[in-house]
Protein backbone atom coordinates (compact mmCIF):
# COMPACT_ATOMS: atom_id res chain seq x y z
CA UNK A 1 0.00 0.00 0.00
CA UNK A 2 2.75 2.53 0.29
CA UNK A 3 2.60 2.88 -3.14
CA UNK A 4 -0.64 5.24 -2.77
CA UNK A 5 0.92 7.09 -0.53
CA UNK A 6 3.44 8.85 -2.70
CA UNK A 7 0.69 9.54 -5.50
CA UNK A 8 -1.80 11.07 -3.45
CA UNK A 9 -2.08 15.00 -3.09
CA UNK A 10 -0.56 16.92 0.31
CA UNK A 11 -3.89 18.06 1.33
CA UNK A 12 -4.79 20.38 4.25
CA UNK A 13 -6.35 17.50 6.71
CA UNK A 14 -10.11 17.82 8.50
CA UNK A 15 -11.66 19.66 5.05
CA UNK A 16 -14.45 18.05 3.97
CA UNK A 17 -17.46 18.96 0.73
CA UNK A 18 -20.15 19.33 3.80
CA UNK A 19 -22.73 17.16 3.89
CA UNK A 20 -22.06 15.22 0.79
CA UNK A 21 -19.37 13.94 1.82
CA UNK A 22 -20.95 12.05 4.65
CA UNK A 23 -22.45 9.72 1.57
CA UNK A 24 -19.04 9.22 0.71
CA UNK A 25 -18.67 7.36 4.85
CA UNK A 26 -21.73 5.52 4.27
CA UNK A 27 -19.86 1.92 5.80
CA UNK A 28 -18.98 4.67 9.16
CA UNK A 29 -22.78 6.50 8.79
CA UNK A 30 -24.03 3.17 8.51
CA UNK A 31 -22.37 1.62 11.69
CA UNK A 32 -22.91 4.51 13.58
CA UNK A 33 -26.68 4.84 13.49
CA UNK A 34 -26.56 0.96 13.40
CA UNK A 35 -24.45 1.31 16.91
CA UNK A 36 -28.06 3.64 18.56
CA UNK A 37 -30.29 1.21 17.51
CA UNK A 38 -28.85 -1.52 18.45
CA UNK A 39 -28.30 -0.12 21.99
CA UNK A 40 -31.68 0.96 22.25
CA UNK A 41 -33.73 -1.87 23.83
CA UNK A 42 -30.36 -3.25 25.35
CA UNK A 43 -30.99 -5.58 27.98
CA UNK A 44 -34.72 -5.63 27.20
CA UNK A 45 -36.64 -9.20 27.43
CA UNK A 46 -39.24 -7.33 24.61
CA UNK A 47 -36.63 -5.38 22.68
CA UNK A 48 -38.08 -3.76 19.66
CA UNK A 49 -41.16 -5.12 20.42
CA UNK A 50 -41.48 -1.69 22.39
CA UNK A 51 -41.35 0.62 19.69
CA UNK A 52 -44.49 -1.29 18.87
CA UNK A 53 -46.42 -0.97 21.84
CA UNK A 54 -45.87 2.68 22.64
CA UNK A 55 -47.93 3.48 19.73
CA UNK A 56 -50.63 0.96 20.48
CA UNK A 57 -51.14 2.13 24.33
CA UNK A 58 -50.70 5.56 22.37
CA UNK A 59 -53.55 5.15 20.15
CA UNK A 60 -55.89 3.78 22.79
CA UNK A 61 -55.11 6.63 24.99
CA UNK A 62 -56.22 9.25 22.43
CA UNK A 63 -59.40 7.03 21.49
CA UNK A 64 -60.57 6.90 25.21
CA UNK A 65 -59.13 9.90 26.77
CA UNK A 66 -59.60 12.54 23.08
CA UNK A 67 -61.86 10.61 21.30
CA UNK A 68 -64.84 10.18 24.07
CA UNK A 69 -63.79 11.91 27.00
CA UNK A 70 -63.46 14.90 25.15
CA UNK A 71 -66.14 13.80 23.25
CA UNK A 72 -63.73 14.65 19.23
CA UNK A 73 -64.59 11.24 17.80
CA UNK A 74 -68.13 12.73 17.43
CA UNK A 75 -66.56 15.82 15.48
CA UNK A 76 -63.59 14.07 13.67
CA UNK A 77 -64.42 10.82 12.18
CA UNK A 78 -61.60 8.25 13.03
CA UNK A 79 -59.74 10.74 15.15
CA UNK A 80 -57.23 8.78 16.81
CA UNK A 81 -56.15 7.89 13.46
CA UNK A 82 -55.71 11.33 12.23
CA UNK A 83 -53.95 12.29 15.80
CA UNK A 84 -51.47 9.25 15.71
CA UNK A 85 -50.86 10.26 12.08
CA UNK A 86 -50.15 13.44 13.13
CA UNK A 87 -48.07 12.68 16.07
CA UNK A 88 -46.19 10.27 14.33
CA UNK A 89 -44.39 12.55 11.84
CA UNK A 90 -44.01 15.44 14.58
CA UNK A 91 -42.34 12.95 16.50
CA UNK A 92 -40.34 12.05 13.99
CA UNK A 93 -38.92 15.57 13.65
CA UNK A 94 -39.00 16.45 17.41
CA UNK A 95 -36.45 13.35 17.99
CA UNK A 96 -34.46 14.69 14.93
CA UNK A 97 -34.12 18.09 15.51
CA UNK A 98 -33.75 17.34 19.32
CA UNK A 99 -30.61 14.88 18.92
CA UNK A 100 -29.18 16.24 16.41
CA UNK A 101 -28.83 19.69 18.37
CA UNK A 102 -27.24 17.41 21.01
CA UNK A 103 -25.16 15.91 18.86
CA UNK A 104 -21.90 17.10 18.75
CA UNK A 105 -22.05 17.43 22.63
CA UNK A 106 -22.89 13.97 22.84
CA UNK A 107 -19.67 12.84 20.50
CA UNK A 108 -17.41 15.35 21.81
CA UNK A 109 -15.01 13.07 22.81
CA UNK A 110 -14.49 11.13 19.58
CA UNK A 111 -14.60 15.05 18.04
CA UNK A 112 -11.87 16.50 20.25
CA UNK A 113 -9.57 12.81 19.38
CA UNK A 114 -10.02 12.02 16.03
CA UNK A 115 -10.95 13.58 12.80
CA UNK A 116 -14.18 12.47 10.75
CA UNK A 117 -16.96 14.53 9.03
CA UNK A 118 -18.63 15.65 11.41
CA UNK A 119 -22.02 16.28 9.90
CA UNK A 120 -22.34 12.67 10.19
CA UNK A 121 -23.40 12.91 13.93
CA UNK A 122 -26.69 15.07 13.06
CA UNK A 123 -27.04 12.83 10.26
CA UNK A 124 -26.83 10.09 11.68
CA UNK A 125 -29.30 11.42 14.37
CA UNK A 126 -32.07 11.82 12.03
CA UNK A 127 -31.34 8.70 10.47
CA UNK A 128 -31.74 6.70 13.82
CA UNK A 129 -35.21 9.25 14.46
CA UNK A 130 -36.15 7.79 11.27
CA UNK A 131 -35.73 4.15 12.19
CA UNK A 132 -37.49 4.66 15.45
CA UNK A 133 -40.59 6.14 13.69
CA UNK A 134 -40.60 3.21 11.28
CA UNK A 135 -42.20 0.79 13.86
CA UNK A 136 -45.11 3.86 14.47
CA UNK A 137 -45.69 3.88 10.76
CA UNK A 138 -46.29 0.28 10.62
CA UNK A 139 -48.52 0.39 14.07
CA UNK A 140 -50.93 3.24 12.36
CA UNK A 141 -51.06 1.64 9.15
CA UNK A 142 -52.02 -1.51 10.51
CA UNK A 143 -54.68 -0.13 12.01
CA UNK A 144 -55.82 1.51 9.07
CA UNK A 145 -56.02 -1.59 7.16
CA UNK A 146 -58.02 -2.99 9.83
CA UNK A 147 -60.20 -0.03 9.85
CA UNK A 148 -60.43 -0.18 5.78
CA UNK A 149 -57.24 1.91 4.61
CA UNK A 150 -57.08 1.33 0.73
CA UNK A 151 -54.09 3.61 -0.31
CA UNK A 152 -53.75 5.08 -3.54
CA UNK A 153 -50.31 5.78 -5.36
CA UNK A 154 -51.11 9.29 -4.09
CA UNK A 155 -51.53 8.50 -0.59
CA UNK A 156 -48.45 6.58 -0.34
CA UNK A 157 -46.90 9.42 -2.40
CA UNK A 158 -47.53 12.38 0.74
CA UNK A 159 -46.48 9.86 3.50
CA UNK A 160 -42.97 9.84 1.06
CA UNK A 161 -42.94 13.91 0.40
CA UNK A 162 -43.87 14.23 4.10
CA UNK A 163 -40.82 12.14 5.16
CA UNK A 164 -38.76 13.86 3.06
CA UNK A 165 -39.36 17.16 3.74
CA UNK A 166 -39.08 16.63 7.82
CA UNK A 167 -35.72 14.49 6.79
CA UNK A 168 -34.40 17.32 5.39
CA UNK A 169 -35.33 20.05 7.62
CA UNK A 170 -34.36 18.16 11.07
CA UNK A 171 -31.03 17.47 9.41
CA UNK A 172 -30.32 21.33 8.34
CA UNK A 173 -31.79 22.57 11.79
CA UNK A 174 -29.83 20.18 13.75
CA UNK A 175 -26.38 20.82 12.29
CA UNK A 176 -27.52 24.86 12.43
CA UNK A 177 -28.39 24.37 16.36
CA UNK A 178 -26.14 21.87 17.37
CA UNK A 179 -23.10 23.83 15.99
CA UNK A 180 -24.56 26.72 18.07
CA UNK A 181 -25.13 24.33 20.65
CA UNK A 182 -21.00 23.67 20.88
CA UNK A 183 -20.54 27.09 22.13
CA UNK A 184 -23.77 28.33 23.76
CA UNK A 185 -25.87 25.78 25.19
CA UNK A 186 -28.80 27.95 25.22
CA UNK A 187 -29.32 26.48 21.57
CA UNK A 188 -30.63 23.53 23.40
CA UNK A 189 -32.76 25.22 25.71
CA UNK A 190 -34.21 27.09 22.60
CA UNK A 191 -34.86 23.87 20.74
CA UNK A 192 -36.56 22.69 23.39
CA UNK A 193 -39.18 25.20 23.28
CA UNK A 194 -39.23 25.09 19.56
CA UNK A 195 -40.49 21.52 19.64
CA UNK A 196 -42.46 21.51 22.72
CA UNK A 197 -44.80 24.59 20.33
CA UNK A 198 -43.67 22.26 17.29
CA UNK A 199 -46.92 19.95 17.52
CA UNK A 200 -49.62 23.03 18.10
CA UNK A 201 -48.58 24.78 15.59
CA UNK A 202 -49.22 22.02 13.17
CA UNK A 203 -52.78 20.57 12.45
CA UNK A 204 -52.16 17.37 14.58
CA UNK A 205 -54.63 17.96 17.66
CA UNK A 206 -57.38 19.64 15.82
CA UNK A 207 -57.75 20.94 11.96
CA UNK A 208 -56.88 23.25 9.69
CA UNK A 209 -60.33 24.52 9.30
CA UNK A 210 -60.48 25.27 12.48
CA UNK A 211 -56.89 27.98 12.53
CA UNK A 212 -58.40 29.27 9.15
CA UNK A 213 -61.84 30.35 11.03
CA UNK A 214 -60.20 31.97 13.72
CA UNK A 215 -57.21 33.87 12.20
CA UNK A 216 -56.65 36.66 9.09
CA UNK A 217 -55.89 35.44 5.87
CA UNK A 218 -52.35 36.66 5.98
CA UNK A 219 -51.78 34.82 9.35
CA UNK A 220 -53.08 31.30 7.67
CA UNK A 221 -51.07 31.72 5.13
CA UNK A 222 -48.02 32.01 7.59
CA UNK A 223 -49.07 29.30 8.88
CA UNK A 224 -49.41 27.02 5.83
CA UNK A 225 -45.84 28.35 5.00
CA UNK A 226 -44.72 26.08 8.29
CA UNK A 227 -43.16 22.80 6.47
CA UNK A 228 -44.74 20.86 9.48
CA UNK A 229 -48.01 21.56 9.28
CA UNK A 230 -47.53 20.84 5.04
CA UNK A 231 -46.21 17.57 6.37
CA UNK A 232 -49.07 16.94 8.77
CA UNK A 233 -51.86 17.30 6.72
CA UNK A 234 -49.63 15.24 3.92
CA UNK A 235 -49.63 12.62 6.45
CA UNK A 236 -53.35 13.17 7.14
CA UNK A 237 -53.88 12.88 3.29
CA UNK A 238 -51.75 9.67 3.24
CA UNK A 239 -53.15 7.66 6.07
CA UNK A 240 -56.72 9.54 7.44
CA UNK A 241 -58.35 10.68 4.32
CA UNK A 242 -58.20 7.69 2.32
CA UNK A 243 -60.20 5.94 5.05
CA UNK A 244 -63.02 8.19 3.86
CA UNK A 245 -64.33 10.00 6.64
CA UNK A 246 -67.00 13.37 5.52
CA UNK A 247 -66.13 16.42 5.23
CA UNK A 248 -62.37 16.01 4.29
CA UNK A 249 -61.01 18.43 2.67
CA UNK A 250 -56.61 19.03 1.73
CA UNK A 251 -55.66 22.39 3.13
CA UNK A 252 -56.25 25.11 0.73
CA UNK A 253 -53.49 24.71 -2.39
CA UNK A 254 -51.88 21.80 -0.03
CA UNK A 255 -49.18 20.81 -2.97
CA UNK A 256 -48.16 24.45 -4.11
CA UNK A 257 -46.93 25.15 0.05
CA UNK A 258 -45.29 21.40 0.20
CA UNK A 259 -43.20 22.46 -2.86
CA UNK A 260 -42.36 25.80 -0.82
CA UNK A 261 -41.84 23.35 2.35
CA UNK A 262 -39.82 21.10 0.79
CA UNK A 263 -38.15 24.39 -0.70
CA UNK A 264 -37.85 25.52 2.72
CA UNK A 265 -36.49 22.45 4.06
CA UNK A 266 -33.13 22.44 1.30
CA UNK A 267 -32.51 26.32 2.47
CA UNK A 268 -32.30 25.10 6.01
CA UNK A 269 -30.32 22.11 5.37
CA UNK A 270 -28.22 25.24 3.39
CA UNK A 271 -28.11 27.59 6.46
CA UNK A 272 -26.98 24.56 8.73
CA UNK A 273 -24.00 23.92 6.06
CA UNK A 274 -22.89 27.49 6.08
CA UNK A 275 -22.87 28.39 9.93
CA UNK A 276 -21.70 24.61 10.49
CA UNK A 277 -18.94 25.52 8.53
CA UNK A 278 -18.59 28.70 9.75
CA UNK A 279 -17.92 27.10 13.38
CA UNK A 280 -16.51 23.55 13.06
CA UNK A 281 -13.18 24.95 13.37
CA UNK A 282 -14.37 25.78 16.95
CA UNK A 283 -15.26 22.08 18.02
CA UNK A 284 -12.21 20.97 19.14
CA UNK A 285 -11.33 23.67 21.31
CA UNK A 286 -14.81 24.70 22.70
CA UNK A 287 -16.32 21.08 23.55
CA UNK B 1 6.03 29.40 -0.45
CA UNK B 2 7.48 25.75 0.93
CA UNK B 3 9.07 23.45 -1.92
CA UNK B 4 8.22 19.94 -1.27
CA UNK B 5 9.42 17.21 -3.00
CA UNK B 6 7.14 14.30 -3.93
CA UNK B 7 8.41 12.55 -1.09
CA UNK B 8 6.85 14.93 1.62
CA UNK B 9 4.71 13.66 3.99
CA UNK B 10 3.78 16.06 6.22
CA UNK B 11 3.88 20.09 5.79
CA UNK B 12 3.74 22.37 8.67
CA UNK B 13 4.05 25.50 7.81
CA UNK B 14 4.36 28.83 9.95
CA UNK B 15 1.33 27.25 12.04
CA UNK B 16 0.10 29.64 14.46
CA UNK B 17 -2.87 28.65 17.10
CA UNK B 18 -4.25 30.77 19.92
CA UNK B 19 -6.62 29.68 22.71
CA UNK B 20 -8.93 32.02 24.01
CA UNK B 21 -9.75 31.28 27.64
CA UNK B 22 -12.95 32.55 28.96
CA UNK B 23 -12.91 33.81 32.62
CA UNK B 24 -16.84 34.05 32.35
CA UNK B 25 -19.24 30.78 31.83
CA UNK B 26 -22.53 32.78 31.41
CA UNK B 27 -24.17 36.21 30.20
CA UNK B 28 -24.53 37.23 33.95
CA UNK B 29 -21.07 36.64 34.87
CA UNK B 30 -19.73 38.76 31.42
CA UNK B 31 -22.20 41.19 32.51
CA UNK B 32 -20.60 42.06 35.84
CA UNK B 33 -17.03 41.39 34.38
CA UNK B 34 -17.37 43.84 31.89
CA UNK B 35 -19.04 46.22 34.75
CA UNK B 36 -16.09 45.89 36.70
CA UNK B 37 -13.42 46.36 33.84
CA UNK B 38 -12.05 43.01 34.60
CA UNK B 39 -10.60 41.03 31.73
CA UNK B 40 -12.83 38.86 30.13
CA UNK B 41 -10.36 36.54 28.57
CA UNK B 42 -6.93 35.34 28.41
CA UNK B 43 -4.68 34.67 25.07
CA UNK B 44 -2.83 31.26 25.38
CA UNK B 45 -0.49 30.69 22.51
CA UNK B 46 -0.43 27.63 21.91
CA UNK B 47 1.66 27.66 18.86
CA UNK B 48 3.96 30.39 17.89
CA UNK B 49 5.34 30.02 14.32
CA UNK B 50 5.71 26.18 13.79
CA UNK B 51 7.34 24.71 11.00
CA UNK B 52 8.94 21.65 9.96
CA UNK B 53 8.57 19.21 7.33
CA UNK B 54 8.33 15.26 7.95
CA UNK B 55 9.00 12.87 4.67
CA UNK B 56 7.74 9.67 3.70
CA UNK B 57 9.11 6.82 6.41
CA UNK B 58 10.46 9.35 8.85
CA UNK B 59 9.74 8.66 12.41
CA UNK B 60 9.77 11.48 14.20
CA UNK B 61 9.32 12.65 18.30
CA UNK B 62 7.81 15.75 19.51
CA UNK B 63 9.59 16.31 22.55
CA UNK B 64 9.08 19.18 25.22
CA UNK B 65 7.67 19.84 28.18
CA UNK B 66 4.14 20.51 29.72
CA UNK B 67 2.06 22.95 27.34
CA UNK B 68 5.16 22.95 24.44
CA UNK B 69 2.60 22.68 21.87
CA UNK B 70 3.16 18.56 21.02
CA UNK B 71 -0.42 17.78 21.19
CA UNK B 72 -1.25 20.66 19.76
CA UNK B 73 0.97 20.27 16.72
CA UNK B 74 -0.45 16.65 16.44
CA UNK B 75 -4.50 17.89 16.46
CA UNK B 76 -3.28 19.96 13.64
CA UNK B 77 -1.83 17.20 11.76
CA UNK B 78 -4.84 15.11 12.32
CA UNK B 79 -7.05 17.84 11.82
CA UNK B 80 -8.97 17.79 14.54
CA UNK B 81 -7.46 21.16 15.18
CA UNK B 82 -7.55 23.98 12.44
CA UNK B 83 -3.93 26.51 12.44
CA UNK B 84 -5.61 30.65 12.88
CA UNK B 85 -2.54 31.02 10.58
CA UNK B 86 -0.11 29.10 8.71
CA UNK B 87 -0.85 26.21 6.91
CA UNK B 88 -0.71 22.59 7.97
CA UNK B 89 -1.05 19.66 4.41
CA UNK B 90 -0.48 15.82 4.89
CA UNK B 91 -0.31 13.46 1.82
CA UNK B 92 -2.32 10.12 2.39
CA UNK B 93 -4.12 8.68 4.80
CA UNK B 94 -3.73 9.94 8.42
CA UNK B 95 -5.04 7.87 11.57
CA UNK B 96 -4.34 9.11 15.14
CA UNK B 97 -3.68 6.67 18.37
CA UNK B 98 -4.84 9.52 20.12
CA UNK B 99 -6.31 8.56 23.07
CA UNK B 100 -7.25 5.57 22.52
CA UNK B 101 -10.55 3.90 22.70
CA UNK B 102 -12.61 6.97 22.16
CA UNK B 103 -15.07 5.42 19.96
CA UNK B 104 -15.82 2.24 22.08
CA UNK B 105 -19.09 2.02 23.15
CA UNK B 106 -19.18 -0.29 26.48
CA UNK B 107 -22.70 -1.81 25.32
CA UNK B 108 -21.20 -3.16 22.17
CA UNK B 109 -19.44 -6.72 22.11
CA UNK B 110 -15.47 -6.26 21.19
CA UNK B 111 -16.32 -8.09 17.97
CA UNK B 112 -18.65 -4.86 16.83
CA UNK B 113 -16.31 -2.28 18.70
CA UNK B 114 -13.58 -3.39 16.17
CA UNK B 115 -15.76 -2.24 13.29
CA UNK B 116 -17.11 0.41 14.56
CA UNK B 117 -14.00 2.30 15.86
CA UNK B 118 -11.59 0.71 12.34
CA UNK B 119 -14.54 2.97 10.88
CA UNK B 120 -14.08 5.56 12.59
CA UNK B 121 -10.30 5.54 12.01
CA UNK B 122 -11.19 5.48 8.31
CA UNK B 123 -11.07 1.89 7.35
CA UNK B 124 -13.74 0.38 4.53
CA UNK B 125 -15.90 -2.85 5.78
CA UNK B 126 -13.48 -4.88 3.36
CA UNK B 127 -10.14 -3.78 5.03
CA UNK B 128 -11.78 -4.36 8.36
CA UNK B 129 -12.87 -7.53 7.46
CA UNK B 130 -8.97 -8.47 6.18
CA UNK B 131 -7.52 -7.67 9.50
CA UNK B 132 -10.07 -8.66 11.38
CA UNK B 133 -8.34 -11.68 13.14
CA UNK B 134 -4.83 -10.39 13.27
CA UNK B 135 -6.57 -7.41 15.35
CA UNK B 136 -8.20 -10.02 17.45
CA UNK B 137 -5.11 -12.41 18.33
CA UNK B 138 -3.03 -9.15 18.66
CA UNK B 139 -5.50 -8.23 21.62
CA UNK B 140 -4.79 -11.36 22.89
CA UNK B 141 -8.65 -11.42 24.37
CA UNK B 142 -10.21 -14.27 21.50
CA UNK B 143 -12.36 -15.97 24.49
CA UNK B 144 -14.33 -12.48 24.91
CA UNK B 145 -14.52 -11.22 21.74
CA UNK B 146 -18.51 -11.68 21.46
CA UNK B 147 -18.79 -10.38 25.19
CA UNK B 148 -19.84 -6.46 25.72
CA UNK B 149 -16.83 -4.58 26.31
CA UNK B 150 -18.10 -3.13 29.74
CA UNK B 151 -18.01 -6.46 31.00
CA UNK B 152 -13.70 -6.14 30.06
CA UNK B 153 -11.19 -6.12 32.34
CA UNK B 154 -9.36 -1.86 31.86
CA UNK B 155 -6.37 -3.98 30.58
CA UNK B 156 -8.08 -5.75 28.21
CA UNK B 157 -10.33 -2.76 27.04
CA UNK B 158 -7.03 -0.64 26.07
CA UNK B 159 -5.18 -3.90 24.58
CA UNK B 160 -8.27 -3.83 21.99
CA UNK B 161 -8.60 -0.42 21.70
CA UNK B 162 -4.65 -0.33 20.66
CA UNK B 163 -5.12 -3.43 18.36
CA UNK B 164 -7.66 -1.69 16.36
CA UNK B 165 -5.85 1.52 15.90
CA UNK B 166 -2.43 -0.07 15.20
CA UNK B 167 -4.08 -2.28 12.66
CA UNK B 168 -5.66 0.75 10.75
CA UNK B 169 -4.22 0.82 7.18
CA UNK B 170 -2.46 4.61 7.21
CA UNK B 171 0.02 6.40 5.58
CA UNK B 172 0.88 8.47 8.41
CA UNK B 173 0.48 7.10 12.45
CA UNK B 174 0.18 10.09 14.99
CA UNK B 175 0.28 8.59 18.46
CA UNK B 176 0.25 10.72 21.50
CA UNK B 177 1.24 8.98 25.08
CA UNK B 178 -0.33 5.68 24.33
CA UNK B 179 2.55 3.29 24.80
CA UNK B 180 2.05 3.72 28.58
CA UNK B 181 -1.17 1.02 28.16
CA UNK B 182 -1.03 -2.86 29.31
CA UNK B 183 1.35 -4.50 31.02
CA UNK B 184 5.61 -4.88 30.04
CA UNK B 185 5.16 -7.42 27.64
CA UNK B 186 1.96 -5.70 25.41
CA UNK B 187 3.62 -3.09 25.76
CA UNK B 188 7.28 -4.32 23.93
CA UNK B 189 4.51 -6.36 21.46
CA UNK B 190 3.04 -2.50 20.75
CA UNK B 191 6.37 -1.26 19.99
CA UNK B 192 7.45 -3.94 18.07
CA UNK B 193 4.52 -3.78 16.25
CA UNK B 194 5.20 -0.02 15.79
CA UNK B 195 8.68 -0.76 14.16
CA UNK B 196 7.10 -3.10 11.93
CA UNK B 197 4.84 -0.04 10.58
CA UNK B 198 8.10 1.64 10.15
CA UNK B 199 9.91 -0.79 8.17
CA UNK B 200 7.02 -0.85 6.06
CA UNK B 201 7.45 2.57 4.95
CA UNK B 202 4.83 4.69 7.39
CA UNK B 203 5.55 7.83 8.54
CA UNK B 204 5.54 8.12 12.15
CA UNK B 205 5.06 11.38 14.59
CA UNK B 206 5.47 10.19 18.32
CA UNK B 207 4.83 12.03 21.34
CA UNK B 208 5.59 10.83 25.19
CA UNK B 209 7.25 11.75 27.78
CA UNK B 210 8.72 8.26 28.05
CA UNK B 211 11.88 9.63 26.40
CA UNK B 212 14.36 6.73 26.53
CA UNK B 213 11.65 4.96 24.74
CA UNK B 214 11.04 7.66 21.99
CA UNK B 215 14.81 8.43 21.12
CA UNK B 216 14.97 4.64 20.58
CA UNK B 217 12.02 4.69 18.07
CA UNK B 218 12.26 7.71 16.49
CA UNK B 219 15.64 8.74 14.37
CA UNK B 220 14.57 12.26 14.50
CA UNK B 221 13.52 14.30 17.61
CA UNK B 222 11.88 18.18 17.19
CA UNK B 223 12.05 20.40 20.51
CA UNK B 224 9.15 21.98 21.02
CA UNK B 225 9.39 25.00 23.76
CA UNK B 226 6.86 27.82 24.41
CA UNK B 227 5.13 27.42 20.89
CA UNK B 228 8.58 27.46 18.83
CA UNK B 229 10.15 24.55 17.21
CA UNK B 230 13.86 24.86 19.45
CA UNK B 231 15.81 21.94 18.14
CA UNK B 232 15.02 19.74 15.06
CA UNK B 233 17.38 17.14 14.80
CA UNK B 234 18.43 13.29 15.81
CA UNK B 235 16.17 12.14 18.51
CA UNK B 236 19.41 11.58 20.81
CA UNK B 237 20.50 15.06 20.92
CA UNK B 238 17.14 16.23 21.23
CA UNK B 239 16.48 14.30 24.15
CA UNK B 240 19.72 15.32 25.96
CA UNK B 241 18.88 19.14 25.05
CA UNK B 242 15.75 18.93 26.71
CA UNK B 243 17.17 16.91 29.74
CA UNK B 244 19.98 19.52 30.17
CA UNK B 245 17.35 21.76 31.32
CA UNK B 246 16.96 24.79 29.35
Amino acid sequence: MPAHASTAPLTPPGRTHGVLDVFQHRYLLALLVRKEVQIRYRGSLLGWLWSYVKPLVQFVVFFVAIGVFLGMNGRVEFFPVYLLAGTTIVTFFNEAFTNGTRSFLDNAALIKKIYLPREMFPIASMLVAAVNTLPQIVVIVAIALVIGWSPSMLSIGAILLALLIVALLATGLGLLFGSINVTFRDAQSFVEIITMCAVWASPVMYQWQMVAGAVPEWLFTLYRLNPLTVAVELFHIGIWAPLGPADVEPLPSLWTFAGIALGVAVVILLLGQLVFRRLEGRFAQDL
Amino acid sequence: MHKTSDTTSIVVDGVHKTFRLHHTHSFKETVVAAFKRKKLTTEFRALDGVGFEVHQGESVALLGFNGSGKSTTLKMISGVLRPDSGRVLTRGRVAGLIEVGAGFHPDLSGRENIYLNAAILGMTKKETEARFDDIVAFSEIERFIDTEVKHYSSGMFLRLAFSVAIHTEVDILLIDEILSVGDEPFQRKCIARIRELHAAGKTLVVVSHDLDMVSRLCERGILLQDGKVRFDGPSGDAVALMRSGH
